[in-house]
C-alpha cells in the first residue's frame, strides 16, 4: 500500500498511569502525505497516543522512531525539532501575549540579535492569511480573541513550524463551518506537499471527507487500521464500542414515575456552556448525562452545586427553591447535596493528607463534640466507611497519595457518604479506575438509589451510562439534545445523538 | 499593498500599542500631573537644581523597581532587591575609590557582584526549586550580612569625579541621573524586552505550562530575569553611593526600597500574577511614589502624617489588582 | 478491625503519632549539634540556667512563630509582623495613659486586640480581594508603621511597661521557670489543640493543601483565612506586649528583628512554605534552633554581619536538604 517508509513510527508502545493502563502494546505509524484519522471513544487511548508522539510524556514501554531511527523526546521542543508538531486540544497559546508573539514564540525573525517586531508581524500576517484569518490583527492579544479564532491561531502556529507530521487533536471542535472548510483545504495542501497528518475527531463526516486511512482504538488498544471506504459507518461504530460486554452492572429496578421529585431544574443557563437546560431528578433514580466530552455536562454539575457565578434559571430541591451560592448552601439543602468532582487529585482530595482527614472533612462538624473532634468517634466512623467501601489502605493515617486511583476515588465517595446526602452529583467518577473498583462503584450507586438517593451521573463511558442509568440526558452544545430511557437507551442511539447525527441522515 | 492599506495598518498598530501600554501611559500621565502640581507649588519653580534633586532621589527607586519588575514578570518575586541595592552601595563605597580609572574598575566589579547575587537567587529558585519568597528572604539576609561586613559603620570616600558627574547636570540643564536611567533603559531593558529570553520571561509568567509546551526555554528565562534584577539593583546601589559619597548598611533603607519597588511595579501597570507589564511602567510608578512624598512636603502635610499617608497609598495601589475577581465566573478559578 | 482487606493494617508508630517526620528530626538533630558544639566552646552551654535563659528569650519568638505558622500552613505569609509587634507594644503601654486605673488591667488585652484587628484586615484582603498575602501584608505593614509614627510623634503617649507586663515577660514564679515560657507553653497548647482536635484546624491543613478541594467539601475557606491571619496578628502583638515588658518600654522598630527568624523557625521546623504540611513540634524545634544559633553566634562574638550570612545560608541549606529528601521519597 505504501511505497515509502513511515515518517513516524510507534513500536509496541504501552503507557501506564499508576496501575492503570492507558495504552497497551500499540504499533502505529504515519506516512508522509497521508491523512490518518484516529477514532475511538473517550478514554480509548487517543490522547495518550498523541502525548507520546509529541513528546509531552514518555511511554512506559516501547519505542518511538522517526524515519526509522529510534528517538526519545524529552520535551515537546525536541519533538518539534524532529518535525512532529501538535495542535493541542487544551490550547498552548499564551493569553497575555500578542498573536504575533505567539506565532513566533520560538525562533522569531531577528534583527541584530533582537526580535524583529516588524518581521514578526509580517510573518504573523502571512500565517494568518494562510489559515484565512485576515480579520485577526497580529497585535491583538490572544486573551481577547474568541475561542474559534484562538483555535485558528493555534493551527497557524503549528503551520509556522514547518511540520513533517501534523497532529490535530479535535482541532475543529470550536470552529465555524467556514473555518472547518478552510482547515480541510490546508490539510489537503499539506498532504500534497508530503506532510503526514494525524487527525483526531469525533465527527464521522469529517473523517469521511478527509481521511485516507483510519485507525480505531478501544480500551487502550489498537483495534484496526483500514483504508477509507473499507468499512461502513455502522461497522466503525461497532468497532469503537466493542462487542464484548466487559462490565457487569447491577440490576435496575422497575421505573417508578410516581416517586417524588428530588431536584427540579428549570431554564438553567450559563454563558455558552449551559443553554436553557430543564430536567427533573426523582428520589431513587439514577439519571445519566451523556454526550461528547466538553458539551457542558461538567458545568451543569458545578452549577447545581453552586460553584458557578451568574447562573440563571431556578433549581428546587424537594420542592423548595435552592440558592445556587456555594457548596455549603448545597450541603444544607432539604436533601443534602454532594458532588464527586471531576479531578479527584485537585478538587476531591488533599493528597498529602491522611485517609482519615480526607474522609471526614465534609462531615467533621457532625463528629465534633464539646471539646473538639472526638478521636474515637472519628476513627470509628472512618473505619466503618473503610469497611463498607472496602478501601484498601495500610492504615487510617496513611496519606491518600499512597493509595491506588480506585481507592482514592473510594475515599472521595466515603467523604460524601458521611454527610448522608439525598442528592448525589457524580462527575465522571470512574475515569482512570480499574474494572473491579468500577463495578463496586456501580453497585454502590444502585444501593444508594434504592435507599432513596437521587443520583445525577455524568460519564464519558457510554457502556457505563447504559448499564447504570434509568434515564440518560444527552447533552450537545450546552443543550439537552435527547432523553433516552428503556429500550431506547442503547449504544447506537447514545453515540448518534452524542455526535448529533440524526437517524434519518445516517440512513441516507 | 495600497497606500491606504499601509496607513490603515500603521494606524491599527498605534491602536494596539496604546492598548498594550495603557498601564504605563496611565502611570506616566499620573506622574506628569503630580509633578506639574508639585512644580507649580514649589517656591523656586522648575530650575535645574530642583529637577536634579528630584531626579537623584527618584532614579534610585526607579532602578530598584525596574529590578523588581523582571522576576515579577515571571510570576516570581525578589524580596532581596533592597538588600542587593544596599550591598552594592556598601561595596561601592569601599572599592569605587582612587583615580577615575580605578573607580571605573570598581564600578564594573560592583555590577558583577550585583549580577552574581541575582544569579544565585535565580539558581536557587530554578535548580533548588525553592519558592522565590523564602529564597530571596534568606539570600537577602546574606547580602545584608555582606554589607555589614564591608561597611560595619556608615562612611567611605567615593571617587568624587565620577560621583559628581553622575549626580550633577549634563550641559548644566539635564539631570545626569536621568541620563543614566535612560542609558540603562536603552542598554539593558530594550534589548532584554526584545530578546528571545526576555520574551520567554513574559511567556513563563503568562502560563508556564503552555510556555513549556510551546518550546520556550523556561529555566534560562527565569535565571536571566533574576540575574538582571541583581544587576539593576546594583546600578541603583552605585547611584546611591554617588549621591551620598558613602556607604551605609541600613536594614530599614533596604526594607523600604524592597517594599516601594513592589508598589512601584504595581502602580506601573505590571501584574503581580506575571506575564504582563513593563519596566518602563515601573519607572513611572517609582516617580509617582517619590512625587507623592514631595507633594506632601510642598503642601505642608505634617511630617508625622507622611508615613501613614504613604502606607495607605501603597495599600490602595497593591489592592488595585483585585479587579480580576470581577471577571471570575467559576468560583474554582478563585483558588488558582 | 473487621475488614478483610485491611487485615494488614498496622498501628501508627509513636513518631507518626507525634508528627515527627524527617525535617523535624533533622531540626532536633541540629539543636543537639549546636549544643554539643557550644559545650566544647564552654561548659556554660549545658547549664540549666543558660538553657532556661535561652528558652525565655525564645518564648517571644515562639509566640510570634505560632501565629506565623498558622498562616504559613495555609500557604500564605504574614509580612506585617514587624510593625504589628510594635503596635502591640505601643498600644498596650499607651492604654495605661488612656484608661487610667482600668487601663492598667486592660493594657495587655487591648494590645493583643489591636494586633487581631490588623490580622482580620489582612485576612479580609486575602480572602475576599484574593490578593497575594505577601503583597497585601507588606502594604499593611507600611500602614501600621505610618499609624505608629503618628502615634508616637503626635500624641506623646506613655511608653513604659506596666508591672504586669514586666511580671509576665521577665520574672520567674514557679520552680524558677520563666513566666514567659509558661505563656509560650499556653499558646503552644492552644495551637496544638486547634490543629489536632478541631474542625477549624483540619480545615487549615485542607485549605493549605488544596483550597479548591476544601471549598468543594463545604469548608468556609474565607473564614479559615481570616481566622488564621487574625491569630497571627494577635500573637505578634502579644509578643510585642511581652517585649515591651522585657525591655520596660515600647519603641519604634522593635519588631524588625523578628520577621525573618519567625518565618525561618516555622520553615526550618518542617512546615511547608507552600502550606498544608507541618506540625507544632517542628515549630518548637525551629524556634529553639534559631534561638540557640543566635545565642551561640553572639557568645562567640560573631559580628552581626557573620550572623546574617550564617542565618541566610542555614535557612537555604536546610530547605535544600528537606527538598532533596522529599524528592527522594516520591
Amino acid at each position: 500500500m505504501h511505497d515509502r517508509k513511515p515518517y513516524l513510527e510507534l513500536k509496541q508502545i504501552s503507557k501506564r498511569y499508576g496501575g492503570v493502563a492507558a495504552l497497551t502494546d500499540v504499533d502505529f505509524s504515519v506516512y508522509p502525505g497521508e491523512i490518518q484519522a484516529v477514532l475511538g471513544e473517550n478514554g480509548a487511548g487517543k490522547s495518550t497516543l498523541i502525548k507520546i508522539a509529541s513528546g509531552v510524556t514518555d511511554p512506559t514501554e516501547g519505542e518511538v522512531l522517526i524515519e526509522g531511527k529510534p528517538v526519545r523526546f524529552k520535551s515537546p521542543t525536541e519533538a518539534m525539532r524532529a518535525g512532529v508538531v501538535c495542535v493541542f486540544q487544551e490550547l498552548s497559546l499564551l493569553p497575555e501575549m500578542t498573536v504575533a508573539d505567539n506565532l513566533s514564540i520560538v525562533d522569531p525573525p531577528k534583527w541584530f540579535g533582537m526580535i524583529d517586531a516588524k518581521g514578526q508581524r509580517e510573518r504573523a500576517r502571512s500565517l494568518l492569511k494562510r489559515v484565512g484569518c485576515e480579520d485577526v490583527h497580529p497585535l491583538e492579544l490572544v486573551r481577547d480573541l474568541p475561542l474559534s479564532r484562538r483555535q485558528m491561531v493555534e493551527i497557524a502556529k503549528a503551520l509556522g513550524r514547518n511540520p513533517r507530521i501534523l497532529i490535530l487533536d479535535e482541532a475543529t471542535s470550536a470552529l465555524t463551518a467556514d473555518d472547518v472548510e478552510r482547515v480541510y483545504g490546508i490539510i489537503r495542501e499539506l498532504k500534497a506537499s508530503g506532510v503526514g497528518i494525524l487527525y483526531v475527531s469525533h465527527r464521522m463526516r469529517e473523517i469521511e471527507a478527509l481521511a485516507d486511512t483510519a485507525t480505531v482504538f478501544r480500551n487502550g488498544r489498537k483495534i484496526e487500521t483500514f483504508p477509507k471506504g473499507a468499512r461502513s459507518v455502522d461497522a466503525i461504530i461497532e468497532m469503537m464500542i466493542g462487542r464484548e460486554v466487559t462490565h457487569q452492572y447491577p440490576e435496575k429496578p422497575q421505573p417508578a414515575a410516581d416517586r417524588s421529585v428530588a431536584l427540579a431544574a428549570a431554564h438553567l443557563a450559563w454563558g455558552r456552556e449551559i443553554q436553557d437546560i430543564s430536567f427533573t431528578l426523582r428520589k431513587g433514580e439514577i439519571v445519566g448525562l451523556g454526550g461528547l466530552d466538553g458539551q457542558g455536562q461538567r458545568e451543569l454539575l458545578l452549577a447545581l452545586f453552586g460553584v458557578l457565578k451568574g447562573v440563571s434559571g431556578t433549581v428546587a430541591v424537594d420542592g423548595k427553591p435552592l440558592m445556587l451560592d456555594g457548596p455549603r448552601k448545597a450541603m444544607q439543602a432539604p436533601l443534602p447535596m454532594a458532588l464527586i468532582p471531576e479531578d479527584r487529585k485537585t478538587e476531591g482530595l488533599m493528597l498529602p493528607m491522611s485517609v482519615r482527614d480526607n474522609m471526614t472533612l465534609a462531615a467533621l462538624p457532625r463528629l465534633a463534640g464539646r471539646f473538639g473532634v472526638d478521636a474515637d468517634k472519628e476513627n470509628a466512623a472512618v473505619q466503618l466507611m473503610v469497611d463498607r467501601l472496602r478501601v484498601k489502605t495500610p492504615d487510617l493515617l496513611a496519606p491518600v497519595s499512597a493509595l491506588s486511583g480506585g481507592n482514592q476515588q473510594k475515599v472521595v465517595l466515603a467523604k460524601w457518604l458521611m454527610t448522608e446526602p439525598g442528592i448525589i452529583l457524580l462527575n465522571d467518577p470512574t475515569r482512570g479506575i480499574d474494572v473491579g473498583t468500577k463495578q463496586e462503584i456501580y453497585r454502590l450507586m444502585r444501593e444508594l438509589a434504592n435507599q432513596g438517593a437521587a443520583i445525577l451521573f455524568y460519564s464519558t463511558d457510554y457502556a457505563e451510562l447504559i448499564g447504570c442509568c434509568d434515564r440518560v440526558l444527552v447533552i450537545y452544545d450546552g443543550r439537552i439534545r435527547r432523553e433516552l430511557a428503556g429500550d431506547e437507551l442503547n449504544e447506537r442511539n447514545l453515540l448518534q445523538s452524542a455526535l448529533n447525527i440524526d437517524a434519518t441522515e445516517q440512513a441516507a | 499593498m495600497t497606500s491606504s492599506g499601509v496607513r490603515r495598518g500603521a494606524l491599527g498598530n498605534w491602536r494596539f500599542w496604546l492598548a498594550h501600554n495603557s498601564g504605563v501611559l496611565t502611570a506616566a500621565v499620573l506622574f506628569l500631573a503630580m509633578f506639574t502640581l508639585y512644580i507649580s507649588n514649589h517656591s523656586a519653580g522648575l530650575t535645574p537644581a530642583v529637577a536634579t534633586t528630584a531626579a537623584n532621589k527618584a532614579v534610585l527607586l526607579a532602578l530598584v523597581a525596574m529590578a523588581q519588575t523582571l522576576p515579577v514578570l515571571t510570576r516570581g518575586l525578589d524580596l532581596s532587591v533592597g538588600m542587593v541595592f544596599v550591598m552594592a552601595n556598601c561595596i561601592a563605597s569601599v572599592i569605587v575609590v582612587g583615580t577615575v580609572g580605578e573607580g571605573m574598575l570598581g564600578i564594573l566589579a560592583v555590577l558583577a557582584i550585583g549580577a552574581l547575587a541575582g544569579f544565585i537567587n535565580g539558581a536557587i529558585v530554578v535548580w533548588g526549586r525553592l519558592q522565590p519568597i523564602i529564597t530571596t528572604l534568606a539570600t537577602g539576609a546574606v547580602y545584608y550580612g555582606i554589607s555589614l561586613f564591608v561597611r560595619p559603620g556608615p562612611g567611605g570616600d567615593v571617587q568624587s569625579d565620577i560621583a559628581d558627574l553622575l549626580t550633577g547636570q549634563v550641559f548644566d540643564v539635564i539631570p545626569a541621573a536621568l541620563v543614566v536611567l535612560l542609558v540603562v533603559v536603552l542598554v539593558v531593558w530594550i534589548p532584554y524586552r526584545r530578546s528571545v529570553l526576555g520574551r520567554a520571561a513574559y511567556a513563563v509568567g503568562s502560563n508556564e505550562q503552555a510556555a513549556y509546551m510551546s518550546g520556550v526555554p523556561v529555566q534560562r528565562a527565569k535565571l536571566l530575569a533574576y540575574t538582571l534584577a541583581g544587576l539593576l539593583a546594583s546600578i541603583a546601589g552605585l547611584m546611591l553611593t554617588f549621591n551620598t559619597y558613602s556607604g551605609e548598611a541600613s536594614a530599614p533603607i533596604a526594607g523600604s526600597y524592597t517594599l516601594n519597588s513592589i508598589a512601584a511595579v504595581v502602580i506601573g501597570g505590571t501584574s503581580l500574577f506575571g506575564g504582563w507589564g513593563s519596566a518602563i511602567g515601573s519607572i513611572f510608578g517609582a516617580f509617582v511614589l517619590r512625587t507623592i512624598e514631595d507633594l506632601l512636603f510642598v503642601f505642608d502635610l505634617p511630617p508625622l502624617w507622611q508615613p501613614l499617608f504613604q502606607g495607605v497609598v501603597l495599600l490602595i495601589a497593591v489592592s488595585l489588582g483585585a479587579y480580576r475577581i470581577l471577571r471570575v465566573r467559576n468560583r474554582l478559578e478563585l483558588f488558582s | 478491625m473487621t475488614g478483610v482487606d485491611i487485615g494488614s493494617a498496622r498501628a501508627p508508630t509513636l513518631a507518626e503519632r507525634l508528627g515527627i517526620d524527617r525535617s523535624v528530626a533533622i531540626a532536633f538533630g541540629c539543636i543537639l549539634l549546636i549544643l554539643a558544639g557550644g559545650a566544647m566552646y564552654s561548659r556554660e552551654f549545658l547549664s540549666p540556667e543558660y538553657l532556661l535563659q535561652q528558652l525565655q528569650v525564645g518564648a517571644f519568638l515562639g509566640i510570634i512563630a505560632s501565629g506565623a505558622m498558622m498562616v504559613i500552613l495555609l500557604g500564605h505569609i504574614d509580612l506585617s509582623i514587624p510593625w504589628v509587634v510594635t503596635l502591640g507594644a505601643m498600644m498596650a503601654t499607651a492604654m495605661v495613659g488612656w484608661g487610667g486605673a482600668a487601663g492598667v488591667w486592660l493594657c495587655i488585652p487591648f494590645g493583643v486586640f489591636c494586633g487581631a484587628v490588623i490580622g482580620v484586615l489582612n485576612g479580609l484582603g486575602v480572602a475576599y480581594l484574593r490578593l497575594p498575602s505577601m503583597i497585601f501584608t507588606l502594604g499593611m505593614n507600611a500602614v501600621v508603621q505610618g499609624l505608629m509614627v503618628l502615634h508616637t510623634g503626635g500624641f506623646a503617649p506613655l511608653d513604659q511597661a506596666t508591672e504586669a507586663m514586666h511580671f509576665i515577660a521577665v520574672q520567674r514564679s514557679l520552680f524558677g521557670i520563666p513566666n514567659a515560657l509558661f505563656v509560650w507553653a499556653l499558646v503552644g497548647c492552644f495551637v496544638i489543640y486547634v490543629l489536632k482536635r478541631t474542625a477549624f484546624g483540619r480545615a487549615v491543613y485542607a485549605v493549605g493543601n488544596r483550597e479548591s478541594a476544601a471549598y468543594l467539601s463545604g469548608v468556609n475557606t474565607n473564614r479559615v483565612l481570616i481566622g488564621c491571619f487574625a491569630f497571627s496578628g494577635a500573637m505578634a502583638a502579644f509578643a510585642g506586649v511581652l517585649l515591651a515588658g522585657y525591655s520596660n518600654k515600647a519603641y519604634q522598630n522593635m519588631g524588625d528583628a523578628y520577621l525573618l527568624p519567625a518565618i525561618a523557625a516555622v520553615v526550618l521546623g518542617g512546615t511547608n512554605i507552600l502550606g498544608g504540611r507541618g506540625n507544632y513540634l517542628g515549630t518548637i524545634a525551629g524556634v529553639i534552633l534559631i534561638t540557640l544559633l543566635q545565642s551561640i553566634l553572639s557568645v562567640m562574638q560573631m559580628p552581626e554581619a557573620g550572623r546574617q550570612v550564617i542565618y541566610g545560608c542555614v535557612i537555604i541549606g536546610m530547605l535544600l536538604i528537606y527538598g532533596r529528601s522529599a524528592k527522594a521519597r516520591s
